[in-house]
C-alpha cells in the first residue's frame, strides 16, 4: 500500500513536470505576445518590458530560468496585471472559487444522491420518469443559459436576489445553483443506475429476509455500496469546480480563479498561464490519487501493483 | 478495515468541499447599493474610513478589472476614470471639457508659449496627509517617460524638452521639468503645444509618490494601503474582479463640494449581467450594453449618446497586391455603404466617416471643428454615386468589373459586430467584382498579424489620446509602431515633423489638414465611422459628466 502510494506520487511529479514543459513550449508557439494592444507601445518600451521579464532571452534559457525559479517557489509576476504576483492572484481567486464551487458540489451531492435513490426505488413510475427528464435537461443545458435564466427570473422579474458580487448569503444562491446544475443531474443519473444494480444483488434479498426495515436496508446496505461510483466522479468534479467556472464567474461578477485561466491565455500572460495550468494539473492529480486509493481499497478485486 | 479507510478518505474529500465553504468571508459592508436619499452636500464627517456603513454609495460600472491603475502604466479608459477619482493633475477637466486649475492655482505661460510655470495650491495633500509638492510632479513625469518604467503612454511626454534623451535611455537624462521650490513647477516644451494644459489633466500626468513606489515597486498600485493619491477620493476597499470602493479623501482641499460619500466601481464584464444590474438599480451607471438591446433603450431617458474621438476604419496593407495600387484602394474605399453599416450593424448612432480625423476636435479657430474646416474627402452619404465612381476607378486601375483582381482576404478579430461589418464589406466589395473571403482571428494573434503586415486588408480602429488631430495623424509616420498599413511617405513624415515643431498655431493646423490630404491622395485607409460612446445613466443621478476621451466623472454627482 505505502509502496503503491509512493509510486503514484513519483509518477504524479513526473506528470506535472511533463504538463509544465509541454505548456511552456506550446505557449511560446502561439503568435502574439503579452504586451501587444490596439495601441502598440513604442519600441523602447517593448524592449524594456521584454528585458524586465526576461523575454528577450532564447526560449530554452527562459524555460531553464522558469523551472529553477519554480523549484525555489517563485512563480513570477503577472505580465498583464502589473505589480501582482501569480501566487497572489491564484490564491485570492482560488479562495473565492473554492468557496462557491465547494458549496456547489455539496449541493449537487445533497440533491443528486437522494434524487437518484428516489428514481431507482420508483423505477418505471412517473416519479422516476420525471427525474430522468430533469436530469437529462440538466446535462444538456449549458451553464451560461442556466445563469442567464436564473438571473432573469430571480433578479429582474422577482427582484429577490442581487445580480453581482459575493457579499451576503443571497449572493451565493444563483452562482451555486448555476454551478451545481450539471453535477446534480449527472450524480442523480449515476446514482440511479448504480442503485438499481445494488438493489438487484442477492444480499439485498437476504437483508429483506432477515426482516430489516426498508429504511435500514437502504441506508446501511444499499447506499454505502451504491455511492462508490459517485466517489470516483468526485475527484475530477472537485478539481474542476473548485477552480471556478469562467462563464458563471463572468456573469455573476465573482472574483474567482475561473476567469484567470481564459484571460491569461487571451492576454498571453505567460507566467499566469504557467501558474494556472500547473495549479489545476496538481489539484487534479492529487484528487485523482485520493480517489484511486479509495477506490482500490473499496474494491478488493483490484490489487495494488 | 479497508472499508473504514475508504470511508476516512471519503470524509477527507468531503472536508475539502466543506472547509473552503466555511472559510473566512471577506469582511465587507454587505448590503450593496443603498441609493441614499440625501443630496450629499453636507460636510460628511469624512473620518469614516473603516468602510463601515455605506451611507451614500454610488455604484457604477465603467469596465471590468483594470489591468493597472498606476497613473503612469495605465492606458485604458476605464482605468483612467478610476485614476481621475483617486488622483488630480495640475489641471482638471470641468463639465465642459475645459482644463481648469486644480492642483495648480495659477498658470503662467511665457510669451513664446514654450515655458509653463505652475503655482501649486497651498492646501493640497496626499490621502495620507503629507503635502503635495512640485517635486512629486517632477518625479512622476520622469518616471512615466523613462523606458525602464515601460509605460504605454511614455510618448505622451514627447512634448516636453529632454524627452528624446530620456526615451533613448541616455544616462542621467531628465525631462525639462523643474521644481523651483515646493510649490512652483516650471515646464519647458519642445514647441508651443496648444493642448498642453489638457495633457496636464490626463491620468498619465498625475503626480505619484516617490517614497511609496521606491519602497513597494509596481505592487504599490495593487494594494489599498499603498495606493496613496492626491485626488478627491481614495480607495478604501479593493476586491480584484469584484469591486473597487472609493471614499472621500478628507485631505482633499475641495472635500466639502464632493458628491457621494462612496463610489463603488463594480468590476463587471458581461454586458447582459451589467444591464441586469442596471435594471435592478444595483448600479446606477453602465458604460456598456449588449448591441441587441440598443434599439429597445434608444428612446429611454437613461440612454445617453456622446461623441467619441476616434475612427473605425479598414487598414489596407499597401505592400500587398492588389492594395499596393492607390486606385484600387480608392475604389474599395468608395464602394462602402457606410449608412447601412451604421444603421444596421453599429446601431448606436455612429457617424458615417468621410475622412480619418473624427468629428469633435477643434481647429485653429476654437469655434470651428477640424472636420468642418477640412471637409469630407468623399460624401459618405452618397453610396450610389460613390459606387459608380468606384467602378470607374477600378477599371482605370486595370481591373474592369473586378476582372484580374487576386482573391482578397479580410481579417478581423472575433466578435459579432466586427464579423457583421466584414460580411457587409464582403458584399459591398463583391459589387466591384472582388472575391472577398473573411477570416477571424483570436485577438492577440490578430494584433500580431496586423502589426507584422501579414494581411491584405484588416479591421482597425483608433481612439485619440488627447484632443488634438495630431493624435490621429502621427501614427502613420514611416516605421511607426501602429502603422499597420506598412505605409511610408517621405513628404508625410516631413509634415508631421514640421507640425511637431512649428510654433504658429494657424500654420500648425494648416499643416495637419495637409497631412490628412496626403492620406487621401494615397487612399491608404478606408474610414467606416466615427465612434460614439453610449452609456446608461439612472435618471436619479445628477451632476455626472464625461469627457470626449471617454472618462467619466462621478465626484460631483448626487442621487435624487
Amino acid at each position: 500500500m505505502a509502496r503503491y502510494i509512493a509510486k503514484r506520487v513519483i509518477l504524479s511529479i513526473f506528470t506535472l513536470w511533463l504538463v509544465a514543459t509541454i505548456t511552456f513550449f506550446l505557449m511560446f508557439m502561439v503568435p502574439g505576445g503579452p504586451f501587444l494592444s490596439e495601441k502598440t507601445p513604442s519600441k523602447a518600451t517593448l524592449e524594456a518590458l521584454n528585458k524586465r521579464y526576461g523575454l528577450d532571452q532564447p526560449v530554452i534559457v527562459q524555460y531553464k530560468n522558469y523551472m529553477i525559479n519554480f523549484l525555489k517557489g517563485e512563480y513570477g509576476e503577472s505580465l498583464k496585471q502589473r505589480g501582482r504576483t501569480v501566487e497572489d492572484i491564484i490564491s485570492s481567486g482560488f479562495k473565492v472559487s473554492a468557496r462557491v464551487g465547494g458549496l456547489a458540489v455539496a449541493v449537487a451531492l445533497c440533491i443528486g444522491v437522494p434524487l437518484g435513490c428516489i428514481a431507482a426505488l420508483n423505477r418505471g413510475k412517473w416519479l422516476d420518469n420525471t427525474i430522468i427528464v430533469i436530469a437529462t435537461c440538466g446535462i444538456a443545458v449549458p451553464s451560461f443559459v442556466v445563469s442567464t435564466v436564473l438571473m432573469i427570473i430571480f433578479s429582474v422579474k422577482l427582484n429577490w436576489l442581487p445580480t453581482y458580487g459575493l457579499t451576503s448569503w443571497k449572493h451565493y444562491v444563483m452562482p451555486v445553483m448555476a454551478l451545481s446544475f450539471y453535477p446534480t443531474a449527472y450524480i442523480s443519473r449515476l446514482m440511479r443506475s448504480s442503485m438499481l444494480e445494488v438493489l438487484g444483488q442477492d444480499y439485498m434479498r437476504t437483508a429483506k429476509a432477515k426482516g430489516l426495515s426498508q429504511f435500514w436496508i437502504l441506508f446501511k446496505h444499499a447506499l454505502r455500496n451504491a455511492i462508490l461510483p459517485i466517489v470516483t466522479y468526485l475527484g475530477p468534479l472537485l478539481a474542476y469546480t473548485l477552480t471556478g467556472s469562467f462563464v458563471v464567474e463572468k456573469i455573476f461578477t465573482i472574483p474567482g480563479l475561473g476567469n484567470e485561466f481564459i484571460s491569461s491565455i487571451i492576454n498571453r500572460d505567460y507566467t499566469m498561464i504557467m501558474g494556472t495550468t500547473i495549479f489545476l494539473a496538481a489539484l487534479l492529480i492529487i484528487l485523482n490519487l485520493l480517489v484511486d486509493i479509495a477506490y482500490k481499497i473499496i474494491d478488493p478485486r483490484i490489487k495494488f501493483k | 478495515m479497508k472499508r473504514k479507510l475508504a470511508l476516512l478518505l471519503a470524509v477527507i474529500m468531503v472536508c475539502m468541499i466543506i472547509l473552503p465553504a466555511c472559510g473566512t468571508k471577506s469582511g465587507t459592508d454587505g448590503t450593496g447599493t443603498g441609493t441614499g436619499t440625501g443630496t450629499g452636500t453636507g460636510t460628511g464627517t469624512g473620518t469614516g474610513n473603516d468602510g463601515g456603513k455605506a451611507v451614500e454609495t454610488l455604484a457604477v460600472n465603467v469596465g471590468p478589472d483594470p489591468d493597472t491603475i498606476d497613473p503612469a502604466l495605465n492606458s485604458a479608459v476605464d482605468g483612467g476614470t478610476m485614476i481621475n477619482h483617486a488622483f488630480e493633475g495640475l489641471m482638471a477637466l470641468d463639465k465642459n471639457g475645459v482644463p481648469t486649475e486644480a492642483q495648480a492655482q495659477k498658470v503662467e505661460v511665457s510669451e513664446d508659449g514654450r515655458v509653463y510655470t505652475f503655482y501649486l495650491r497651498d492646501d493640497i495633500k496626499w490621502s495620507d496627509g503629507k503635502p503635495v509638492t512640485a517635486h512629486d510632479f517632477v518625479y512622476a513625469w520622469n518616471r512615466a517617460a523613462n523606458p525602464e518604467t515601460a509605460a504605454d503612454y511614455a510618448y505622451m511626454f514627447d512634448v516636453i524638452e529632454g524627452y528624446e534623451d530620456v526615451a533613448n535611455g541616455v544616462a542621467g537624462a531628465k525631462l525639462n521639468v523643474v521644481a523651483k521650490d515646493d510649490k512652483t513647477l516650471v515646464v519647458t516644451l519642445v514647441t508651443p503645444i496648444p493642448y498642453f494644459l489638457e495633457l496636464c489633466a490626463f491620468p498619465a500626468y498625475m503626480p505619484v509618490r516617490q517614497d511609496i513606489i521606491e519602497a513597494n515597486g509596481d505592487a504599490w498600485a495593487t494594494k489599498v494601503e499603498t495606493y496613496i493619491g492626491n485626488g478627491p477620493y481614495k480607495i478604501t476597499e479593493w476586491v480584484p474582479g469584484s469591486h473597487i470602493t472609493m471614499s472621500k479623501n478628507e485631505h482633499y482641499y475641495n472635500v466639502s463640494k464632493l458628491g457621494p460619500n462612496n463610489i463603488k466601481f463594480v468590476l463587471m464584464d458581461d454586458d447582459v449581467a451589467i444591464l441586469n444590474a442596471f435594471r435592478q438599480g444595483e448600479i446606477l451607471f453602465a458604460d456598456s450594453m449588449p448591441n441587441d438591446e440598443i434599439d429597445a433603450w434608444r428612446d429611454k431617458p437613461e440612454f445617453n449618446l456622446e461623441g467619441q474621438l476616434g475612427t473605425y476604419y479598414v487598414s489596407f496593407n499597401v505592400t500587398k497586391a492588389p492594395f499596393d495600387n492607390p486606385k484600387v484602394r480608392q475604389a474599395f474605399t468608395l464602394a462602402v455603404d457606410r449608412e447601412f453599416i451604421v444603421k444596421n450593424i453599429g446601431k448606436a448612432g455612429q457617424v458615417p466617416a468621410g475622412a480619418f480625423v473624427p468629428t469633435g476636435l477643434t481647429d485653429a479657430d476654437p469655434t470651428k471643428e477640424f472636420r468642418e474646416v477640412g471637409g469630407d474627402y468623399y460624401d459618405p452619404y452618397d453610396y450610389e454615386g460613390n459606387l459608380e465612381k468606384a467602378k470607374q476607378i477600378l477599371a482605370e486601375a486595370g481591373y474592369p468589373n473586378g476582372q484580374g483582381l487576386p482573391p482578397i482576404e479580410y481579417i478581423y478579430n472575433e466578435g459579432t459586430g466586427h464579423q457583421a461589418i466584414g460580411e457587409a464589406l464582403q458584399d459591398m466589395w463583391g459589387k466591384l467584382g472582388a472575391q472577398v473571403t473573411l477570416a477571424s482571428q483570436e485577438w492577440n494573434t490578430f494584433l500580431n498579424t496586423r502589426k507584422n503586415g501579414d494581411y491584405q486588408v484588416a479591421r482597425n480602429g483608433w481612439l485619440c489620446d488627447y484632443n488634438d488631430p495630431i493624435s490621429m495623424l502621427d501614427m502613420w509616420i514611416t516605421g511607426g509602431g501602429n502603422n499597420d498599413a506598412q505605409w511610408s511617405n517621405a513628404q508625410y513624415d516631413a509634415l508631421i515633423k514640421e507640425i511637431k515643431t512649428t510654433t504658429d498655431k494657424n500654420k500648425r493646423f494648416e499643416l495637419m489638414h495637409k497631412a490628412e490630404d496626403i492620406i487621401f491622395d494615397e487612399w491608404m485607409l478606408c474610414p467606416i465611422y466615427y465612434y460614439v460612446d453610449i452609456y446608461l445613466l439612472n435618471t436619479k443621478v445628477e451632476g455626472f459628466y464625461s469627457s470626449p476621451l471617454g472618462f467619466k466623472y462621478f465626484m460631483y454627482a448626487s442621487v435624487k
